[in-house]
């Protein structure tokens, strides 16, 4: 469902652009508003949330789907941990769909998917491995790191059960907008994957915002 | 539904019947098949698989859809690790669909679908979860919270529509249904018998499964399973050159 945001870029709290290929972590606050902004279009924000106090409390696909009954994210999603709580809410979407299913990319992947001699190129996963190893004071590590949210990546399945990877529905200047439940940290890595023709084989960066959400 | 073929005595290591909201963990080695049967229909099996000796591999469900371009399993599909190998594939299967998005059942859940029943009330017969079953057992391999990752669902079906809203087919699970899972690594294989939490049957029914370990066949270069994906062979590879090094 596509939805607005109130919020304006002038009177946010924080601002940083994510470099194509890069990793960003950082807390988001219980009731602030967090927007992830597609700067140039079709590009994978691969996303993990945790419980900023109870980090093994964190993003699950499975229970996120099976609590909604619904594959695909858009306004009024609730994000829910593997212990069955909610993380975030989005709360404005311009894109319409965000891909649950698709998880991250990774160099050992890139050998199944694509090709054996793949293996050298940098890929998500690394990305995460590297977030929660430098930037969080739980010490987490690769247990941590489950399937995440691919935001702005169309994946649809068909009634029959076949996953397809459909041309991006975003464009340049689309967002997605998310309420806190609670403190979380959010991981991004801001996919480099060079295989896909979904981002026309060119990863570009995005943008993240965070505002006080007293209104 | 065409049965799957008797396993042959001589093969034949071990059978077992898991009762309803049940749970078990076992490691089963490369080489040797694990066979579940839905003894009277309506069976649900809450599967996950580890790497038995690196057991931060685990079965993942991303890699296992976007490599075969599936959103459910049957024979002859495989079930990805997150290290571009393979822990098991489905060389037979009568069912035909098993979910792969679900997840299990928590108290909550089952509390507010089936009402409370507790062991003092109700002995062996107390109402039991998904997650708490896989918890219990996972904890017996030094295994927890962070270990929880999207589980398969056995005999279960359950579909999407082009919105993405998914319905489950209370007339899929049938009796007699079996499912072939050959080893392809050393696999820590985890389950429990817990009702599928989309299962909109309102009472609390979980149903039995039978368990068989037979060994199987060395796997041949035109196995229907390596051959049913190009992303498949590249995974068995990738699978054999880290046996190879380890063994
Ligand atoms: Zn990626």
């Amino acid at each position: 469902m596509l939805t607005e945001s109130t919020y304006e870029p002038a009177q946010a709290v924080y601002r940083h652009t994510i470099l194509a290929g890069d990793r960003w972590m950082h807390v988001v606050r219980q009731g602030q508003i967090f927007r992830i902004h597609d700067l140039e279009g079709n590009q994978a924000a691969d996303t993990l949330i945790y419980d900023a106090h109870h980090p093994d409390d964190r993003y699950s696909a499975s229970d996120t789907i099976q609590r909604q009954g619904k594959l695909y994210l858009t306004t009024g999603s609730v994000l829910y941990s593997n212990l069955g709580h909610a993380l975030m809410t989005i709360v404005a979407d311009t894109c319409g769909r965000h891909d649950t299913l698709g998880g991250a990319c990774s160099r050992e992947s890139n050998t199944m998917r694509y090709a054996l001699d793949k293996e050298h190129m940098h890929a998500c996963r690394d990305s995460f491995i590297r977030g929660v190893q430098e930037c969080c004071e739980h010490h987490l590590d690769k247990r941590d790191i489950t399937c995440n949210i691919n935001f702005f990546m169309n994946v649809p399945v068909t009634p029959d059960g076949r996953l397809t990877f459909a041309d991006g529905i975003s464009a340049p200047g689309r967002y997605v907008e998310l309420r806190a439940e609670r403190d979380v940290y959010v991981l991004i890595s801001n996919c480099p994957q060079l295989n896909n023709p979904c981002n026309a084989y060119n990863p570009t960066p995005v943008e993240v915002l965070i505002w006080d959400g007293d209104r | 539904m065409t049965q799957l073929p008797p396993i042959p005595e001589g093969d034949l290591l071990h059978r077992e019947t898991i009762r309803g909201g049940g749970m078990w963990s076992k490691v089963i080695g490369r080489g040797k098949t694990l066979r579940l049967t839905d003894l009277e229909g309506g069976a649900n099996v809450g599967l996950l698989l580890y790497n038995a000796l690196e057991r931060h591999e685990r079965y993942n469900m991303p890699d296992t859809l976007k490599g075969q371009h599936i959103f459910y399993l049957t024979a002859p599909y495989c079930l990805h690790s997150d290290m571009g190998r393979l822990l098991c594939s489905i060389t037979g299967d009568s069912s035909g669909w098993h979910d792969t998005v679900c997840g299990c059942s928590d108290a909550k859940l089952v509390r507010q679908k089936y009402g409370e029943k507790t062991y003092e009330e109700a002995r062996n017969d107390f109402h039991r979860n998904g997650r708490e079953c896989f918890l219990i057992e996972l904890a017996k391999w030094g295994l927890s919270e962070k270990d929880l990752v999207p589980n398969l669902n056995l005999f279960s079906k359950v579909i999407s529509d082009e919105e993405g809203a998914l319905s489950f087919d209370p007339t899929h699970a049938k009796a007699g249904a079996a499912i072939d899972l050959r080893c392809e690594l050393d696999v820590l294989v985890v389950f429990n018998t817990c009702q599928h939490p989309l299962d909109p049957n309102p009472q609390y029914a979980p149903k039995p499964v039978q368990l068989e370990v037979f060994r199987n066949a060395p796997v041949v270069e035109d196995d229907p399973c390596r051959l049913s994906r190009p992303e498949n062979g590249r995974a068995f590879q990738n699978t054999e050159v880290y046996n190879r090094l380890r063994f």
